[in-house]
C-alpha cells in the first residue's frame, strides 16, 4: 500500500487546531461543504488514484 | 391501418402500393424495419456495397422536432463515406466553445477545438430530420445508379417469427396486410422497439427519476453559438440544470430540468414552456416555440444485439442519457459495423460468427457510453445529500481552481469507440502512436490532395506509409484495396506521421471496411495479411 499511515504530520496538536478553527461558527451545511472542498483540494493533491482508492478503504474501514 | 404517432417533418418515403403487397411472399436478403437515422445509413451502407435491402417504417418520413442535435466528428465522417457529410456540415451550425455556469457565476469555459488536419469539425448541431433527409436523399442517388435500396413508407410490422434460417413479417399497410420473408431482420426501430416487445427480449438498465423539458425557439437573438449549461439556474423556475445551444435556421435548443413530480400536461402549456423560457431570455427578446416536449430517461441496453436472425441497432439495442450526446452518434457507429459483416455473411465471403462480433463490439461501445452518460447524469441529478455537496463543492471550486475544472460533468461528449481487445483484432507489431492502435478508428489527416479518410472508402484496405506493400488484391473473394502514402510527398502537414508512424519510419496498416484498424506492422508479408484479414472477418476465431 503507497499510502502513509505512520504519523507524518509535524505540530499535530497545532494542525488539529486549525482544522477545528476553520469550522468554527458554520452551520452544518457550511462544514459539509468546507469539508468536501477540502477533500477535493487534498485527493488532487495526492493525485495517485492507487493511494486515493487506499485512503477510501482504510476510511470505510478503519 | 396504424394510426400516425408524429407528424412527419420531411416525407422521405410516402406509401406506394407494390406489386409485392398481391404476390406469394417475397424473400429478402435484408429487411431493416424503422427508416430513421439508423436504419437508413444501414441501408445506404449496404446498397452502395450492392446487397439488396428493404426499409419499412410504420411512417412516411423524419418525424417532427429537433429531437437529436448533436453530431460528432466521427459520425460526420461515417456519413460522409456514404455521400452524405459534406451536406449536414453545410447545413450544420458549427460550434466549440462551451460555458459552465452555476448559478448567475460563471464556473469556466472549454474549447472543442479539434487540433488541426481534419476534414470534419469535432461537433455539429443539426436537428435530426434534417440529418435523416440528408441520408434519404443519398439513398436516392445511390438508387439511381443501381444501387438495390428499396423504401416502404406506411408499412407497419405486427407479426414476426423467426424461422431457421429466416424470418417471417406480417406487414400492414392503408391497401391492407401482406407478408414478408426476410433472411436478416435488423431492427433499427427505436427504444420502445415494437420488435423486441414481439421477441420477448428484456432491455434492463438504470431509471433516472427525472424530467427535462425541451423548448425549441425561433428567435434571432444575439447569443454567441456555444453550449452553455447552468447548474442551478439563476432564472425562475428554470429547475435544477438549463442548457441553451444553437441549431440551424435560428433555432435554439432549450432544456429545463424540472425534476420527478411534475404534471407532464401542465408543464408541456405554452403559457408555462413560455414563463420559463421569458424568464432565461429575457422580456423583450421576441420567439416562437417551434417544438416542445418532456422526456425521462434510462441508461440500459440488450444483453445480445444479435438473435440468431435478428440484429439490434440504435436505441432499440441500447439507450443512454442525452447529456453527450451518446444516442444518435452510437446508432451510427452500429450501422457502420454492421453493414459491412452483413454483406459479408450474405455475399457468403464470411461465417455468420462475424456478426456476433458485431453485437460484442458494439455492445462494447454501448457499456461506454452508458458509463459515461450515468456518470453525466449522477452529477447532474446528486442521488443523495452528500452528493450535491461534493457537486456543489466541485461547481463552487471550478470558479477559480483549474484542477476542479476536469470534475465537472455536464456530459462527457461523444468520441469513437475503440475496440481494445475484441476478437476480430489482428497483430500490433508497430511501436506506432496509441491513437490509432489496433481496433481504434481511423484518425483522419490532411494530405496533398484532399484528406486520408476521403482516399479510404468502404472496404479493406492496405494502407503503406513509406513502405512498398506486398501485392494482394484479394483474400478469398474479399477485396483490398492498397493505399500508398510517402511521407515525403503526401504529407504536406506531417500529420499522418504524427498519427500513423509516431517515432517510428515505416508501417503497414490493415484497415476495415468501418475504417477500424485491424491489424498493424513495421513490414508484413502476404500471409501476414491475409491471416489478420481471415481474423478480422471471423473466418479465425
Amino acid at each position: 500500500m503507497s499510502l502513509n499511515l505512520d504519523p507524518n504530520i509535524t505540530d499535530p496538536d497545532g494542525f488539529y487546531d486549525e482544522l477545528l478553527d476553520a469550522h468554527q461558527d458554520l452551520s452544518k451545511a457550511d462544514s459539509d461543504a468546507l469539508n468536501a472542498r477540502l477533500i477535493l483540494i487534498l485527493a488532487n493533491h495526492i493525485g495517485d488514484r492507487e493511494t486515493l482508492r487506499d485512503a477510501l478503504r482504510v476510511a470505510k474501514a478503519p | 391501418m396504424t394510426e400516425p404517432r408524429y407528424d412527419i417533418a420531411f416525407k422521405l418515403y410516402p406509401y406506394k402500393q407494390v406489386a409485392a403487397q398481391s404476390t406469394a411472399p417475397q424473400r429478402h436478403p435484408v429487411v431493416i424495419v424503422g427508416g430513421g437515422p439508423i436504419g437508413l445509413a444501414t441501408a445506404l451502407d449496404l446498397g452502395r456495397k450492392g446487397t439488396p435491402v428493404l426499409v419499412l417504417d410504420d411512417h412516411e418520413g423524419a418525424g417532427q422536432g429537433s429531437r437529436a442535435i448533436c453530431f460528432a466528428k466521427r459520425t460526420l465522417e461515417i456519413a460522409d463515406r456514404l455521400g452524405a457529410g459534406q451536406a449536414m456540415v453545410d447545413k450544420g451550425v458549427v460550434w466549440n466553445v462551451g460555458k459552465v455556469f452555476h448559478g448567475d457565476d460563471k464556473v469556466f469555459e472549454f474549447n472543442l477545438q479539434p487540433e488541426e488536419g481534419h476534414k470534419f469539425p469535432a461537433f455539429i448541431n443539426l436537428q435530426q430530420p434534417y440529418f435523416e433527409k440528408y441520408i434519404a436523399d443519398e439513398i436516392r442517388v445511390a438508387q439511381s445508379q443501381g444501387a438495390p435500396i428499396e423504401l416502404r413508407g406506411k408499412n407497419t410490422v405486427t407479426k414476426m417469427c423467426q424461422k431457421d434460417d429466416h424470418v417471417v413479417l406480417d406487414v400492414d399497410t392503408p391497401d391492407g396486410p401482406y407478408k414478408i420473408l426476410a433472411d436478416w431482420l435488423v431492427a433499427c426501430d427505436g427504444a420502445r422497439s415494437p420488435i423486441r416487445k414481439m421477441m420477448g427480449l428484456s432491455f434492463d438498465g438504470r431509471v433516472f427519476e427525472d424530467n427535462f423539458l425541451i423548448a425549441d425557439v425561433k428567435m434571432t437573438a444575439a447569443f454567441p453559438t456555444e453550449r452553455w449549461f447552468w447548474f442551478e439556474p439563476p432564472f425562475k423556475n428554470s429547475g435544477a440544470s438549463a442548457l441553451l445551444h444553437k441549431q440551424p435556421d435560428d433555432i435554439w435548443r432549450i432544456d429545463f430540468q424540472l425534476g420527478w413530480d411534475i404534471d407532464r400536461a401542465h408543464e408541456l402549456q405554452d403559457e408555462n414552456v413560455r414563463a420559463r423560457v421569458d424568464a432565461m431570455l429575457g422580456e423583450d427578446i421576441d420567439y416562437e416555440l417551434e417544438w416542445t416536449s418532456i422526456y425521462t430517461f434510462q441508461c440500459r441496453r440488450m444483453k445480445d444485439f444479435r438473435h440468431d436472425r435478428v440484429l439490434f441497432a440504435g436505441d432499440s439495442a441500447h439507450q443512454v442519457s442525452p447529456f453527450g450526446a451518446r444516442g444518435a452518434n452510437s446508432g451510427v457507429q452500429d450501422a457502420d459495423n454492421l453493414a459491412w459483416k452483413l454483406d459479408l455473411v450474405i455475399k457468403g465471403l464470411a461465417p455468420d460468427a462475424l456478426l456476433d462480433t458485431y453485437s460484442r463490439e458494439r455492445a462494447h461501445g454501448a457499456d461506454e457510453n452508458i458509463l459515461n452518460s450515468s456518470r453525466a447524469t449522477d452529477f447532474l441529478t446528486p442521488k443523495s445529500d452528500m452528493s450535491k455537496v461534493f457537486r456543489n463543492a466541485v461547481l463552487t471550486l471550478a470558479k477559480s481552481h483549474e484542477f476542479a475544472r476536469p470534475l465537472v460533468n455536464s456530459g462527457r461528449l461523444s468520441v469513437p469507440c475503440v475496440y481494445d481487445g475484441m476478437p476480430l483484432n489482428g497483430p500490433d507489431e508497430l511501436a506506432g502512436p496509441a491513437r490509432t492502435r489496433v481496433g481504434a478508428p481511423c484518425v483522419d489527416a490532411p494530405m496533398a490532395e484532399g484528406f486520408l479518410l476521403d482516399k479510404l472508402g468502404g472496404s479493406f484496405t492496405l494502407l503503406a506509409i513509406n513502405t512498398q506493400p506486398p501485392s494482394l488484391e484479394e483474400v478469398g473473394g474479399i477485396a483490398i484495396q492498397t493505399l500508398r502514402i510517402s511521407t515525403k510527398e503526401d504529407d504536406p502537414t506531417g500529420a499522418v506521421k504524427d498519427r500513423y508512424l509516431g517515432y517510428t519510419t515505416q508501417a503497414i496498416y490493415l484497415l476495415r471496411p468501418d475504417q477500424h484498424v485491424a491489424a498493424r506492422w513495421t513490414t508484413a508479408n502476404a500471409q501476414q495479411i491475409a491471416t489478420a484479414l481471415r481474423i478480422a472477418t471471423a473466418q479465425e476465431l
